[in-house]
């Protein structure tokens, strides 16, 4: 986080311009701390803390914490304390730098100083909202959980959400209102708009457009109906680059109307996911998994298993979890459906479409499954199929009468579902005709990037005489704008949105915004409403002052408590596929078909996605999210042009070397990264990359978005790729490093490092599977494999346990490998992000890590995904070997890491089998940066550099509880105890507690024939264990199908 | 030593000085090295090793400022050239010992004539080693920690790391060798305070000498001293890097967790200590005509236990190959597949040149006998047994037990700073050592010459002897 | 002839020999240092911004700890007074005193005051007030007797040693839970003895009587028993 400096630098300037200091204390505060570095930051931070601006800063922008400074200066203080401290040759345990204690002038009574709160509120992703607690100590907002009352969440999160909390304070934030990028007032520009508005409000508004994203919020499109209204012409355009086009083209095509549609995985027996991810991915994704897990917890006397097919192009973690995967390019998979929707007797038959005898041998064997599960099953095609696809799968549930069983469709959840490409097209036509005098961009959306390429979107938008842009960051978009707005953070405004089934969830602020930032209900206000002082809690709450019932001073005071707003879930629509609509995707299918077959083999279809961590570019500045590996690529801080190992060799281009893509006249440089798993003659690259403008993020991996154009959103098919010469360095954490320079054939690396990592990783036992038949013909299989060493084994003796005994067990069976769990633990434990350089050394510092295994054929492997945290081992390796004591056992079998004591040998790391320490190598802790020192969780320790540390169960939790039982004299009650990895997991493939509690969750999954440890036989005895995978293949399949378990024993 | 003064004939034996050579010609010939002028090449080869010197504060000065992550180290790889240069340093230490304080108790006269400087060298290879463990740590101000002290936090250290053990081991091993080099010095410093004209030198050696006038008395004493820190140094030798060897055997890494690890590494380290003997013995007696002195006969003697202990060092290997295949256990299997087909197979292979391979040109006298050879061959192994090191830790580690989590380890320009540097420190103070200390044991040579004292044995004082006029060694 | 006197001779031999003692002495220096007042802090006057006498407000006025440590016994920390709090008094009394200057311009501009930290634990240390006073560790088994300090200083060494010492052996600094607050209180007070352990020795009814050691390590024992006090060493119970 280098460039932190920078921006500091530049708000040292922008406070000296600043005309009118008022608002911008923040910048002035932190332009102070920029003249000092290193120790005297901090130092003057106390001082500071005396000075008058400093306590006023505080107050206007975070009220209700001052007497954190104290408390957060602890935290921040550590390293550099014990740094300067030791290297004065004194110990944590002698002298400290003097310290202050500021405490409230008034206490507000809610709040206990060292306690934190809870507050429930909502962020949106995509638009989407997902009911959230935030964690707030003493007024910072420190930890994002789901909320267990949200049905979006069910107490779990996905990525987005973990990582909302960084955004929150991420110092690259846009922080002032610019014009022509000199700083200005709100009341400046609200003076200048209001003239120019006025002027085109006697044409009713003609001229004036406003640019957003996708729209959910009730009270937002309330504002926008009463501004319609007000301004008759005003135009309402929206782009959500990474938005459901497709799904809302094809429900119009298949019902007339733009139908949302939202499944029930909890009573679906089959699933067949066709080229989409919709466990992990979509609005309702968090939802989903849950539901989807409860279906395949098979355990001793619960043989109750679902079955779920995947046929997709591209690897996704959907597939990783299917009994059967199909890869299939593209064009194949609209040919499967087809013969599918014939199959199932959804489409007319008329001619066999599939030429691929094992494809269509899953044709007739899906089929007769569903059709035997009918009413109870799922055919899910995402977003990324094409609209005929859709139309087809639409069809299909319809005919297996799933409609209204598994499959609901209700009315559309976004407020305005227009055709956002039809929309954006209108808009560029009129700017460029210069019909548009105004063009407002709410909401962060950054059109310069994300337009489709072929509409020419940037040269227009310099036509409209006035620009206007709203947003967390200054971005492409604000470059072209005269004004720029800071939007507020999710976490400092009101607001409300709702949820993929349409339950609206309320946004209540947990800090005051630490930028100045604006929410869009108040730029709208302002602007149309001459109401340039409303907050957009008056507004938000006028909104629903009407719509709640009963009392409503009750009633608000329980929805923003809750979170949701009771009894807004949109009942399901009674909705029939048009037949005409049908036949039309045949015919389309048909068609497509033709010439993808009749095309030059050296083409590919190139699939675009959004970006599995930075999503469509938005979240690029979030370096939690950069530097979590992605799924199944496990790459960080990059995108790239991904093809599998076939097409690889057949177009001549290798592992990490850049190829030129070119697709209807239009090129892109990318890398290359070869991906098992890839359908032939598939390539795919992320949207999301590419950034001009994004501070740190600035000129990461490749840009999608200039291949992308308005016909061809996801789907780009006969795109060539040509190999160049260059080489481009991945920062991959995992098989990292093992690609040596020179000869690389077919990027697998000499004697193909990846296929050894996973032929290894079967012949040493670490992923066990097994089907669901051997299961249930031998409950004790996967025991017979193992290793177990006899007890007792050990030159030390035993440990006795009089107290707790914590353990965590982990469900294999339903993990998807969405790795929320790497980021809630980040969040949780203060852990540091070292950036791409230090990635590509091999020194991430994840406390746990989601493996990924390839088994199998390279080119259609079975994916196996395995989290790993601490084993916390009964005989750990790392206790024996450490000089100074300073990696423990504790009396409640977990094994302490005492970062105070630690002095860097390294040699418990060396010594530990699974290699879940992390070392701080370097200094990676961002101390400089004041405001991410009200991030840190002040329960943890913040590492200094030359430190080792490691996962330990979320001890400070532990101990919180065991505390409060303490206190209150009771036992810690159930379920009330989770790891934040836990907490976070959708699946719920994580279950920590009590192992000496015989009624305990984990003690039941522990004594389950499926448990096994990993690298038993070590004797390192872990405490975290696994359940075995089992899968659950279709016999008409399994025959032909290399069987997973199979290969599992060799 | 009984073999002089037998009455009966006796079988012929070499002699370890060349003919020629009365009591005071050796005195002569060793004192005049320190007490003449300083030759032009010493100040070069000096200011260049200096300079490395200097060099190596640097890297360690930025070390301390950035921390460790300056070096190539990661996960997995956790130990780098850090340990490697630890190991290599203290298994060159071990020569000296081993010659001057074993072939004592052997009563192998011709080492007297190497032992000097054998000592030296290990005094200063032990200096480079000892910095390492220190260097290496992520937080080095509170190396102190390792060390068992009463203190206020209320804590030991763990005493069942090996890390440890390495801390007593080595700082015992470093005092002992110091103390015996020292006590030899003695008689030695005493002859050159007498021999010297300049005064401060006079003093500095006086000084260093304690007053010895080599009485009957002193010689008494003296002999008793020796003969009980070489019995002292003895068990060290081995116990030394045995320890070391547990840091690795301690552990379980496939690679490290191992049986035969401290025979092997024992007799790896006298194998590394002999060669280094050898590449500094052969260009010294070349540079001051020491030919009579540190004989063929010296270096066959090295070279045949050069020989002897390579070889105990390439059974270890094949025992290692053995067990890793006859275990059956897939780990150490896919280890030793590893070190042979993995990206350090040309390491692994350059290592089996240089230990195993090369060292057999010894089987052949005209090898053994020229110093030439003998020299290039002793780097060979030098070379090899820092390999041997590299392959023990860097290609156990980055292929451990995790597919998920391998790496690969490469060293950084601090990396190689770091040890060339230290190899500046060494030859720095072998600079100095040369120059102002007798870099072979004059009494003890003295001892051993035709026509020197009768029954070999310091019977005889040396201030009867021819060259030094009595009343210098006489009481005032 | 020699270059130095023989005198040097016994020079020598005492430098050699003395070298155990100067080492021991150093050792014995540092050791010392490390436990004075000048690295612990203890007994050490910092200048606060207020002069505040515990002296003066407990054992004068008798106001309880917990009038302005509010979150003693619910949370981590014990809770400094808010500038409200002391003004809840002040605003009658002593309403115009220059002392309280600062607390009064505090309270009007509502900028907080800033005291000197105290009792001042490491970073890496979690300390939790809630759970010791629940376990029945009174305040001044830590803090000594606050009502006797008309400026507060802080009294224990606060080193790993000294928080060693009682987890390794909670039972000597256990008392009642209803006498947590209470600074006077001494192991040896007859009545809390009375309270807890029947039936009383003969003795105890002479008004003169005082429990003896033994008596008071029995009231120690069964309070340990009776408040479930474990000795807890892990390192996780205080670094995290």
């Amino acid at each position: 986080m280098e460039s932190v400096n920078d921006s500091k630098g530049k708000c040292g300037a922008e406070a000296s311009a600043q005309p009118q200091p008022v608002r911008l204390d923040l910048a002035e505060v932190r332009e102070k701390l920029s003249r000092q570095r290193g120790p005297e930051v901090w130092r003057s931070l106390e001082e500071l803390a005396e000075t008058p601006e400093f306590e006023e800063f505080l107050h206007r922008e975070f009220p209700r914490q001052a007497s954190e400074i104290d408390a957060v200066s602890r935290r921040g203080f550590l390293q550099l304390a014990g740094a300067s401290l030791a290297l004065a040759g004194l110990t944590g345990c002698t002298k400290q730098p003097p310290e202050g204690i500021v405490p409230y002038v008034k206490q507000p009574e809610y709040i206990v100083p060292g306690r934190p709160l809870f507050f429930a509120t909502t962020l949106v992703h995509g638009g989407y909202a997902q009911g959230v607690l935030a964690e707030s100590h003493m007024g910072r907002p420190t930890k994002i959980e789901g909320n267990p009352d949200h049905p979006a969440s069910l107490g779990s999160t996905d990525v987005f959400a973990q990582a909302a909390v960084l955004t929150l304070y991420d110092p690259e934030r846009s922080q002032s209102i610019l014009h022509d990028g000199r700083i200005a007032t709100w009341g400046a520009f609200v003076a200048d708009l209001g003239n120019r508005l006025r002027a085109l409000q006697g044409l009713g508004g003609e001229g004036v457009r406003i640019l957003t994203g996708t729209v959910t919020s009730p009270t937002f499109a309330a504002q926008m109906q009463d501004l319609l209204t007000r301004f008759p012409r005003a135009r309402w355009h929206q782009w959500e680059a990474a938005g459901g086009h497709h799904g809302r083209a094809a429900a119009t095509r298949a019902f007339g109307q733009p139908l949302a549609t939202r499944y029930d995985f909890s009573a679906a027996r089959v699933v067949l996911a066709i080229d989409s991810d919709v466990l992990t991915e979509g609005p309702g994704n968090v939802r989903y998994q849950r539901d989807f897990a409860r279906t395949r917890r098979v355990r001793k006397g619960n043989l109750q298993m679902s079955r779920l097919y995947a046929v997709e192009s591209i690897p996704t973690n959907t597939g990783t979890l299917a009994d059967h995967r199909l890869p299939l390019p593209a064009a194949e998979i609209e040919a499967f459906t087809l013969a599918l929707a014939q199959a199932v007797g959804a489409a007319t038959a008329g001619g066999d479409v599939l030429t691929d005898a094992r494809a269509r041998k899953f044709v007739q064997a899906i089929a007769q499954d569903l059709r035997a599960n009918a009413g109870a099953s799922i055919v899910a095609a995402d977003e990324y199929s094409s609209p005929a696809v859709q139309v087809l799968v639409h069809a299909i549930n319809q005919a297996l009468g799933n409609s209204g069983r598994t499959v609901f469709h209700t009315a559309p959840v976004d407020a305005a579902p227009v055709d956002h490409v039809a929309s954006m097209r209108e808009l560029v036509t009129d700017m460029s005709a210069g019909r548009v005098e105004l063009l407002l961009m709410l909401g962060g959306v950054n059109p310069v990037y994300t337009a489709p390429a072929d509409l020419g979107f940037t040269p227009a938008l310099q036509k409209v005489p006035l620009r206007v842009h709203h947003g967390l960051y200054e971005n492409e978009t604000s470059e072209y704008c005269q004004w720029h707005v800071p939007a507020a953070h999710e976490l400092e405004s009101w607001g409300d949105a709702r949820s993929f089934d349409g339950t609206v969830s309320l946004m209540q602020p947990l800090i005051e915004p630490l930028y100045s930032g604006k929410t869009g209900h108040e730029v709208i206000a302002a602007l149309f409403a001459n109401r340039a002082d409303a907050t957009s809690f008056e507004l938000v709450q006028a909104h629903w002052k009407t719509l709640l019932v009963g009392n409503f001073e009750e009633a608000w005071r329980k929805v923003v408590h809750d979170g949701i707003v009771p009894a807004t879930q949109l009942p399901p629509a009674g909705a029939s596929v048009d037949g005409g609509a049908v036949q039309q995707a045949a015919n389309d299918i048909r068609a497509s078909l033709q010439r993808a077959r009749s095309e030059g083999s050296n083409k590919v279809t190139l699939r675009l996605r959004p970006d599995p961590t930075v999503w469509d570019g938005s979240l690029a500045q979030n370096v939690w999210l950069q530097e979590l590996p992605k799924p199944l690529s496990k790459l960080t801080w990059d995108n790239a042009l991904m093809v599998g190992p076939a097409t690889a060799e057949r177009l001549k281009v290798s592992h990490e070397e850049t190829a030129e893509v070119s697709w209807n006249g239009r090129k892109v440089q990318a890398a290359v990264w070869v991906l098992p798993g890839m359908a032939e003659g598939t390539a795919t690259l992320s949207l999301g990359y590419g950034r001009r403008r994004a501070g740190r993020a600035t000129g990461l991996g490749f840009s999608a978005y200039e291949l992308r154009t308005s016909q061809n959103l996801w789907n780009l098919p006969g795109a060539e790729i040509r190999g160049l010469a260059g080489r481009h360095d991945f920062a991959c954490t995992q098989n990292h490093h093992v690609l040596p320079q020179g000869k690389r054939k077919s990027g697998m690396g000499e004697d193909g490092e990846i296929p050894l990592a996973g032929e290894q990783a079967e012949k040493r036992h670490l992923v066990m599977t097994g089907t669901l038949e051997e299961f249930r013909s031998d409950p004790d299989f996967i025991k017979k494999e193992r290793e177990e060493p006899e007890p007792g084994e050990s030159l030390y003796p035993g440990w006795k346990y009089e107290g707790h005994k914590w353990g965590m067990a982990i469900d294999l069976n339903v993990c998807t490998g969405c790795s929320t769990c790497i980021v809630a633990c980040q969040a949780e434990n203060n852990i540091p992000v070292v950036g791409k350089e230090q990635v590509q050394r091999g020194r991430e510092m994840h406390w746990i890590r989601v493996d990924r295994y390839y088994a199998g054929d390279m080119d259609d492997p079975r994916i196996h995904n395995q989290p790993v945290p601490c084993m916390q081992c009964e005989n750990a390796p790392c206790e024996v070997v450490c000089p100074v004591a300073a990696t423990v056992h504790s009396d409640e079998g977990l094994n302490d890491m005492v970062y105070n004591r630690c002095v860097g040998t390294r040699y418990c790391s060396n010594n530990c089998p699974y290699k879940v320490r992390r070392f701080n190598f370097l200094r990676y802790s961002d101390r400089e940066t004041p405001v991410l020192a009200l991030l840190q969780n002040p329960d943890v320790t913040v590492r200094m550099r030359g430190v080792m540390e490691k996962c330990t169960y979320c001890v400070q939790r532990i101990e919180q509880a065991k505390i409060e039982s303490k206190v209150e004299n009771r036992p810690i009650p159930a379920g009330t105890l989770q790891t934040a990895c836990q907490q976070a997991c959708p699946t719920q493939a994580i279950v920590f507690g009590d192992i000496n509690d015989p009624e305990s969750e984990v003690t039941r999954w522990k004594s389950d024939p499926l448990s096994y440890g990993l690298l038993e036989m070590l004797n390192t005895r872990p405490r975290t264990t696994y359940l075995a995978k089992i899968t659950n293949p279709n016999p008409a399949l399994a025959a032909g199908q290399a069987h997973p378990e199979h290969e599992e024993r060799t | 030593m009984a073999t002089i003064d037998s009455p009966l004939p006796k079988p012929y034996k070499p002699p370890v000085v060349a003919p020629g050579h009365t009591p005071g010609t050796v005195t002569d010939k060793i004192s005049s090295v320190v007490l003449r002028r300083t030759p032009k090449w010493w100040y070069v080869g000096f200011g260049i090793s200096f300079s490395i010197l200097m060099m190596f504060l640097f890297c360690v000065t930025y070390l301390f400022a950035k921390g460790v992550g300056i070096w190539g180290i990661n996960q997995p790889v956790g130990w780098g050239f850090d340990i490697i240069n630890f190991v290599w340093w203290i298994g060159i230490g071990h020569a000296g010992t081993l010659i001057s304080a074993i072939l004592l108790l052997l009563r192998q006269e011709w080492r007297t004539s190497i032992n000097r400087f054998a000592e030296a060298m290990t005094l200063f290879a032990v200096a480079c080693a000892g910095m390492y463990p220190v260097l290496h740590l992520g937080r080095p101000w509170l190396a102190y920690w390792l060390f068992p002290y009463p203190n206020t936090m209320g804590m030991w250290p763990q005493f069942r790391s090996p890390l440890i053990w390495d801390v007593f081991a080595v700082s015992t091993y470093a005092t002992v060798s110091a103390l015996f080099w020292y006590v030899g010095l003695i008689p030695d410093l005493a002859t050159l305070r007498d021999r010297t004209r300049n005064r401060a030198m006079k003093i500095a050696y006086g000084f260093g000498a304690m007053g010895w006038r080599g009485s009957a008395a002193h010689w008494h004493n003296y002999e008793t001293a020796y003969l009980l820190l070489a019995g002292l140094a003895t068990p060290l030798v081995i116990s030394v890097h045995t320890v070391v060897s547990f840091d690795f055997a301690v552990g379980q890494v496939p690679g490290w967790h191992a049986t035969i690890f401290p025979p092997y590494f024992v007799a790896g380290a006298i194998y590394a200590g002999f060669a280094m003997v050898l590449t500094l013995a052969i260009p010294l007696r070349a540079a001051f005509h020491l030919e009579d002195f540190i004989t063929t006969r010296h270096l066959q003697n090295m070279a045949k236990v050069m020989l002897a202990t390579g070889l105990i060092v390439v059974y270890g290997y094949m025992a290692e190959l053995f067990f890793g295949w006859y275990s059956g256990n897939i780990y150490e299997r896919f280890m030793l597949m590893n070190r042979a087909t993995g990206p350090y197979r040309f390491h692994w292979f350059a290592l089996l040149l240089c230990n195993a391979v090369v060292p057999q040109l010894l089987w052949l006298r005209r090898f053994r006998t020229s110093p030439f050879w003998l020299f290039v061959i002793s780097m060979f192994v030098s070379v090899g047994m820092w390999l041997e090191r590299f392959i023990i830790i860097v290609t156990s580690l980055h292929r451990d037990f995790l597919p998920s989590s391998w790496g690969l380890y490469k060293g950084t320009i601090w990396d190689w700073g770091t040890f060339i540097g230290t190899i500046g420190l060494f030859l720095s103070l072998i600079f100095l050592f040369i120059r102002f200390l007798p870099m072979i044991s004059i009494f003890e040579m003295r001892t051993i010459v035709p026509g020197g004292t009768e029954g070999g044995e310091y019977t005889t004082a040396p201030e009867q002897e021819p060259g030094i006029s009595t009343e210098q060694g006489a009481v005032p | 002839m020699q270059i130095f006197h023989r005198s040097t001779n016994t020079l020598a031999k005492v430098s050699i020999f003395g070298a155990v003692f100067f080492i021991a002495l150093f050792a014995w220096i540092f050791s010392t240092l490390l436990r004075s007042s000048y690295a612990t802090g203890q007994g050490i006057v910092l200048k606060q911004p207020v002069p505040f006498s515990h002296d003066h407000h407990v054992a004068g006025l008798g106001i309880d700890c917990r009038y302005c440590h509010t979150a003693v016994e619910v949370s981590n920390s014990a809770g400094m007074p808010s500038t409200e709090t002391c003004m809840n008094c002040h605003r009658q009394i002593w309403t115009n005193a220059d002392l309280l200057e600062p607390v009064r311009s505090s309270f009007a501009n509502n900028t907080p005051i800033v005291w000197q930290r105290v009792h001042d634990l490491p970073d890496f240390v979690y300390f939790n007030h809630s759970v010791h006073v629940a376990k029945g560790i009174g305040c001044a088994s830590c803090h000594g007797q606050v009502d006797r300090m008309p400026l507060m200083f802080q009294q224990a060494t606060l080193q790993m040693e000294w928080c060693l010492a009682c987890h390794r052996d909670p039972g000597k600094n256990v008392r009642p839970r209803e006498e947590v607050f209470n600074l006077d209180w001494e192991p040896t007070d007859p009545a809390s003895y009375k309270r807890y352990m029947q039936p009383l020795p003969a003795a105890a009814s002479d008004p003169e009587w005082k429990p003896s050691k033994a008596d008071v390590q029995a009231l120690q024992a069964k309070l340990v028993k009776e408040y479930k006090i474990q000795s807890l060493t892990s390192c996780s119970t205080c670094h995290r």
